[in-house]
């Protein structure tokens, strides 16, 4: 279609507004970054006259982060790579294998992911601790509970996602690789596994994020011990004395992680919210 | 679109047991042992906690008997009446909030819903720097929550923040500036953020949606005369109206349940004009510990939103359902 003049200026007003809009917060929590505690405290400057970097090494000394940046490792790792096993195993038994109670599972599966989070926190704090009190098995401020939770809440959409993939590679694939000799299941992890690996990597990222900043379980199941970002670095703010610097050094190391991991496969989610959002 | 192809996992043919027909006893059993690990996470993270939960909402459980929470006392639909009556102050509360939920949930999911659509129609289109813009819509989105809340924190401070420098002393549009994270301000403080957080997923969901579109579609409307404006609402937005049922779905869900912006702008308590319903139930369970009050507002609002989701799965999925067969 021909880019009319007025189509163009429409184009440049929208785009324009929303640029700002994403980046003053941005460039905000950057500039910030590199100010002395005096200027963060004082009047908004737009441009750090004291330009320091203390803030990232400080802040490292204010608030125990090297602990809670290794207890958000572990458990985001860790939920990211139990929600995938469990996500590959459940997508490929439905789409490539006939069962009863198949409908049912996944209906139940992807609707457990309307439940407000709220809902179940107690709860579930009331199990880990019942838990705890018959069996022994500490789950409230251990690595465990947390990780398992996250597992879950990243599962109904694992699972949607993958089968939207799956369903999308030709099952002649497996058939081949049937006939020379191996069952469908281990066809299936040798043959469509390696091809489906953007996807699934970007599945995982998607688990990853959501359990590198969760707040609401993270505020309830965890202790001093096994406290995490999202809930660590509120002692910036919190403190008696508002580290407003290092709470945006922090928030930079935080995030570059993340958001290189998902810049790098956006193209991937992309594809697969179409093509699951289409079914 | 390359799933839509219509894909028969259900052939005989290419079931198993067609290659390997005594193995029949194995392949019974093999897709209940793939489904096993998820089944157990979300039976002992989803489905047992939220059948636990309406049993609270029928006990007194507050911090004393919460030691010995099995030992509760039954107490029938007390802590309903209590939820659900306006004339008391839970009742009253929880219907005050109830209502400007809502109203935060149209206006956040309306405002996102729009920018998120405006920027990956304007972005479908070809020109210099396209591709970094579209990447940098995302940085929102990609980076945590509490990231980009904290930095808004810092802006709408009263003393000094940026937003009451910029229109105090730099714009001199007020005279003093005021308060944004306390009174009636705070709620739009609130909508400014959470539009901020999940605008970003429309744009991405609109921009793979959008790729769906043939080219060709939009030239043969405008051979007909049709403008850019009556093309998109006329002929684009009704052939991407499968993933925008779903989109607005979600981000409905999501919005309304809202509890990492009011929790990390405000802190464990909201201000009144700015309290949501999920801040609400967490300040009865932990702020008040009563627990069996919590739980009957949370099996209120599971109810609630199971009823607008089938209401609005019922008005917009006939058509989809009826197309596809």
């Amino acid at each position: 279609m021909r880019e009319t003049l007025s189509f163009k200026v429409s184009r440049a007003v929208v785009l324009g507004a929303l640029i700002i809009f994403v980046a003053v917060p941005l460039y905000v929590i950057v500039v910030s970054s590199f100010k002395p505690l005096k200027d963060v405290s004082g009047q908004w400057t737009w441009w750090p006259e004291n330009f320091t970097i203390a803030p990232y090494i400080t802040m490292w000394e204010t608030v125990p982060l090297a602990n809670y940046f290794v207890n958000s490792v572990i458990i985001s790792v860790s939920a990211t790579a139990l929600a995938l096993t469990f996500g590959i195993l459940a997508a490929f038994a439905l789409t490539r294998l006939r069962w009863k109670g198949q409908r049912a599972f996944s209906l139940i599966v992807l609707s457990t992911q309307m439940f407000p989070g709220i809902l179940f926190l107690l709860p579930l704090y009331l199990i880990f601790v019942q838990i705890q009190r018959v069996f022994g098995v500490q789950l409230i401020g251990n690595y465990g509970g947390m990780i398992i939770t996250y597992t879950t809440f990243a599962l109904p959409f694992a699972i949607w996602m993958l089968m939207g993939f799956f369903a999308a590679m030709p099952e002649e694939l497996e058939e081949a690789a049937m006939i020379d000799g191996m069952t469908r299941f281990g066809a299936f992890i040798r043959v469509i596994l390696p091809i489906a690996r953007p996807a699934i990597v970007a599945v995982g990222v998607f688990a990853f994020m959501n359990a590198w900043g969760e707040v609401l379980f993270a505020s309830v199941l965890t202790t001093a011990d096994t406290r995490t970002l999202a809930i660590g670095m509120q002692a910036f703010t919190t403190n008696v004395d508002v580290r407003w610097n290092e709470a945006m050094s922090a928030s930079v190391v935080i995030s570059i992680p993340v958001l290189l991991a998902f810049l790098l496969v956006q193209k991937h989610i992309v594809q697969g919210l179409a093509a699951g959002a289409v079914k | 679109m390359a799933t839509l192809t219509v894909q028969p996992p259900l052939n005989p043919l290419e079931d198993p047991e067609h290659f390997f027909p005594k193995r029949r006893k194995k392949r019974n059993l093999l897709p209940y042992l793939l489904i096993l690990p998820a089944a157990i996470a979300e039976l002992l993270i989803h489905i047992i906690p939220m059948a636990l939960g309406v049993y609270i909402s029928f006990v007194q459980l507050n911090q004393v008997s919460i030691r010995n929470w099995l030992a509760a006392p039954f107490v029938g639909f007390a802590n309903y009446v209590n939820g659900l009556n306006p004339a008391g102050a839970i009742g009253a509360e929880f219907f005050e909030t109830l209502a400007r939920t809502i109203i935060y949930t149209v206006l956040t999911v309306g405002i996102s819903w729009s920018l998120g659509t405006a920027a990956a129609y304007f972005l479908t289109s070809r020109f210099r720097g396209q591709a970094v813009i579209r990447m940098f819509f995302l940085v929102p989105y990609a980076v945590p929550a509490f990231v980009g809340i904290i930095a808004w924190a810092f802006m709408f401070n009263q003393q000094d923040g940026l937003i009451n420098t910029v229109l105090v002393d730099q714009l001199h549009l007020l005279q003093e500036g005021p308060f944004w994270l306390v009174g009636p301000l705070s709620f739009f403080v609130l909508v400014i953020v959470s539009v901020w957080g999940i605008w970003p997923f429309a744009f991405l969901l609109q921009l793979a949606a959008l790729q769906t579109v043939p080219h060709e579609v939009h030239e043969a409307a405008s051979i007909d005369g049709a403008g850019r404006w009556r093309t998109f609402w006329g002929v684009t937005l009704p052939m991407i109206r499968a993933s925008n049922v779903v989109l607005l779905l979600l981000m409905f869900l999501a919005t309304f349940n809202q509890f990492n912006v009011p929790f990390v702008l405000f802190g464990v308590s909201s201000p009144k004009e700015a309290q949501l319903i999920s801040p609400l139930i967490y300040q009865f369970s932990f702020g008040t510990w009563n627990f069996g009050l919590g739980s009957a507002v949370s099996a209120l609002l599971l109810a609630f939103l199971v009823i607008v989701t089938a209401i609005y799965v019922r008005l917009v999925m006939p058509k989809e359902k009826s197309s596809r067969a």
